[in-house]
């Protein structure tokens, strides 16, 4: 094979696939084939990248140059320009917002250059079905260096000096888990591998199993050989199925290598693993819970102690670790406790992966160092909020987690400051919301979550997720009574006191916090029956402003529920009894007209039928009335 | 395939870097062949494929071949612009898979100047 000139990384993360990365995949085939340029440019198909939001998408190698927003019309264009002629293509390279200049190398993009690559290290790099890709980056070197120079405690002590803590929420130090494992005189021991990811908006856990499926395996036998065990299980729910696919594949080719299986590497350590689909309840998220569905049980969780540590999955000794963290364990092996350990803050070591959805310019999976802050995830590397809205609050940690407001914005990200707001660090999820947003209408979707998935098992997470979602939803339908705020606090604490497992005790932060940063919107409900952000339906009016109104009949036209009234010359009037709320009218009147108006907590101000319009001066023109309005 | 042993693993991760060089490689140096339809016109395809045929052979994953667009003097086409670290760029012109082959063992991996095929040191102003 002769050397090739140019490599196209091209994202097939589940986004980019579901955006037609492998249609795209097709056609760049075929144009690099037609051309002629099949043994002087090859593509590389790679896990997610990380910058969703612009996906699909593709790196050029060596020369770093970043498309984003790939359509596969373009692509005919873009090998004959740039991968025959050597001339980029501006138009397909990523424009920040409000930005007229492309920025073509992908070092340049704000969304990267804040980043900090550990867990992610291998994202874009390599192709996650091929484990040469992976070898060639390091990889199994720490599997290495533990089986022939290490002891099983000398690599827990490595684990406990790094200072890694739990990656899937809680925050537990992996290598004191580690350590109650070993010590435990039962055999045989297990190590389990959680991707049972079930926040909404939630997908870190995917990306690195579909990205870099072998730095897991690699970390999950590093553990099992730290706390003895032979045999090991990954937990991934079934709604992943290219993360299945990816990992099943990564995990035949290790044992063709003989990285798993009978005597690793000729070490005399065997360890193998095997896949366990998850369907999707999220409960199973909990680690009692996981355990009992691999045993076939139904998955309900279990008082601790014992911890699964101490007994485990079969009732021997067992360590659970989230994705995110075995995958951390390799580099901490090869770079060394120290190295870790001087990342992050005095409590929180290392980098974390977040998604970053919601009202956000680069939505996106990013992994950042421990103690960023809120303003420089949310405006440096997210790019700020789409229309130069206000931020209001962000979701951390899913529904166990809580809205941290927009005036913590300079928190330092790590455990113990979340757990201090009334939030967690959870798994990672980080929704941006900005001023539209009712935070009521926040904490019922939580709670309408957290009410479904509850197992039933402790009657508080059971019946008490029931009444707040009853006194959520009164409240945002304009129901609400003197006392419920109160009510809810009182629920709340007691939901958190009585459960048994974590999602009973997390699920009422999402009441507990919007109430205490935004406890003036809970009264605008309940006193004035009025939504501040104007988005709860029951508290809300569309109004047809008749001195706006230029009756160019298209919201009458659009109205779903056939809720306008209104001719030529004739100012148009929503029939408030037939209206859905739905919103078509706001959305479609021009914006020179802006005649449509929403309203909450006043009366709708009444219009007589068949008023004539007032025609506007042809001397104003729009962009004054717009500013003016 | 039989499972490795710790040598075969290493000797595998060696081989497997020179694959991936394209993607992480620090570059000491960089080939611009000039690809306008002139430069196809007059042969440039070759001359690209020369230029990775060479490298291929030289084993070296620190240089990196690429192309551009016309550079505006199409009557000397094919044309090259080499362009190693520490040493200003040399522009080569009317291009044969023979004087290719010479460039790239005598310029780029010897460090001297083949100036019987440069057309000149430097490039243009930008701007």
């Amino acid at each position: 094979m002769a050397a090739r000139r140019i490599e196209l990384m091209l994202c097939t993360g589940t986004g980019c696939v579901a955006g037609g990365a492998f249609r795209i995949k097709n056609v760049l085939e075929e144009e690099i084939t037609r051309h002629g340029l099949q043994n002087e440019v090859a593509l590389v198909p790679t896990g997610c990248n990380g910058f969703c939001g612009q996906g699909p998408l593709l790196v050029v190698m060596p020369e770093k140059i970043f498309y984003g927003w790939l359509r596969t019309e373009d692509i005919p264009f873009l090998v004959q320009e740039h991968f025959l002629k050597g001339r980029p293509v501006k138009k397909l390279m990523f424009t920040p917002p409000e930005k007229k200049e492309p920025i073509p190398l992908i070092s340049d993009i704000p969304f990267f250059k804040k980043q900090m690559l550990i867990v992610l290290r291998n994202k874009g790099i390599i192709d996650p079905e091929k484990i040469d890709d992976y070898i060639a980056r390091d990889g199994y070197t720490a599997l290495e260096k533990v089986l022939t120079s290490m002891t099983p405690d000398e690599v827990i002590e490595e684990i406990i000096k790094s200072g890694l803590r739990g990656r899937g929420g809680a925050g537990f130090p992996t290598g004191i888990k580690w350590k109650v494992c070993r010590n435990e005189p039962k055999t045989p021991k297990y190590v389990i591998c959680n991707c049972d990811e079930g926040d909404p908006g939630a997908y870190m856990d995917r990306s690195v199993l579909e990205s870099d499926p072998h730095s897991v395996i690699e970390g999950q036998t590093i553990a099992a050989y730290a706390i003895g065990a032979s045999h090991g299980y990954i937990y991934v729910r079934t709604e992943y199925p290219l993360a299945i696919k990816r990992m099943q594949k990564a995990i035949e080719q290790a044992r063709e290598y003989g990285l798993l299986g009978e005597n690793i590497l000729g070490t005399g350590f065997s360890f193998d693993l095997e896949i366990r689909e998850g369907s999707g309840a999220f409960v199973c998220g909990e680690e009692t819970s996981l355990i009992h569905s691999i045993e076939g049980k139904s998955p309900e969780p279990r008082q601790r102690p014992p911890f699964p540590a101490q007994v485990g999955i079969w009732g021997c000794p067992t360590v659970i670790n989230n994705v995110e963290t075995l995958a951390t364990v390799p580099v901490i092996i090869n770079r060394g406790a120290d190295w870790f350990s001087r990342i992050g803050t005095e409590t929180s070591k290392g980098t974390k992966i977040f998604s970053l959805v919601g009202k956000i310019n680069n939505t996106g999976l990013i992994e950042v160092p421990m103690g960023i802050t809120l303003r420089e995830i949310i405006y440096e590397i997210g790019g700020g909020i789409p229309g130069n809205r206000q931020l209001k609050a962000v979701q951390i940690g899913g529904p166990s987690g809580g809205c941290i407001p927009a005036s913590l914005i300079d928190l330092p990200i790590d455990y113990e400051s979340l757990t201090r707001a009334g939030s967690m660090m959870g798994s990672g999820g980080m929704i941006v919301m900005d001023e539209d947003t009712c935070m009521v209408d926040v904490a019922k979707f939580f709670i309408q979550f957290t009410n479904d998935e509850s197992c039933g098992k402790c009657t508080v997470c059971r019946d008490g997720s029931d009444a707040l979602l009853e006194v959520l939803t009164r409240i945002t339908d304009g129901e609400g009574r003197e006392g419920d705020i109160e009510f809810l606090e009182e629920l709340a604490l007691a939901i958190k006191d009585a459960s048994m497992c974590g999602l009973g005790t997390t699920l009422p932060n999402p009441v507990l916090t919007t109430i205490r940063y935004f406890r003036e919107e809970y009264e605008a409900h309940i006193r004035e029956k009025r939504c501040p952000a104007k988005v709860c339906k029951n508290l809300i009016a569309y109004w047809i402003d008749p001195q706006l109104c230029q009756a160019c009949l298209i919201c009458k036209r659009e109205c779903p529920a056939e809720a306008i009234y209104g001719e030529k010359h004739m100012v148009h009037v929503i029939d408030q009894s037939r209206c859905t709320k739905c919103g078509t009218c706001l959305d479609v009147c021009p914006p020179r007209f802006a005649a449509v108006k929403k309203l909450s907590g006043e009366p709708v101000p009444p219009v007589e039928r068949g008023m004539k319009v007032e025609r506007k001066k042809k001397t104003a023109t729009p962009l004054q009335e717009q500013s003016s309005a | 395939m039989a499972k490795l042993t710790l040598d075969e693993l290493r000797r595998r991760r060696e081989q497997a870097r020179k694959s991936i060089y394209l993607r992480e490689g620090e570059f000491r140096g960089r080939v611009i062949v000039h690809m306008g339809t002139c430069g196809i016109a007059a042969g440039a395809r070759a001359i690209v494929a020369t230029f990775l045929e060479e490298l291929e052979k030289s084993g070296r994953n620190d240089i990196m071949v690429t192309t551009s667009g016309c550079a505006g003097l199409c009557s000397k086409e094919p044309m090259a612009t080499v362009e190693m670290v520490d040493s200003p760029p040399v522009k080569y012109v009317l291009l044969t898979p023979e004087k290719v082959r010479k460039i790239f063992a005598e310029h780029i991996l010897g460090g001297a100047v083949v100036a019987e095929y440069a057309l000149g040191i430097g490039s243009e102003r930008a701007g």
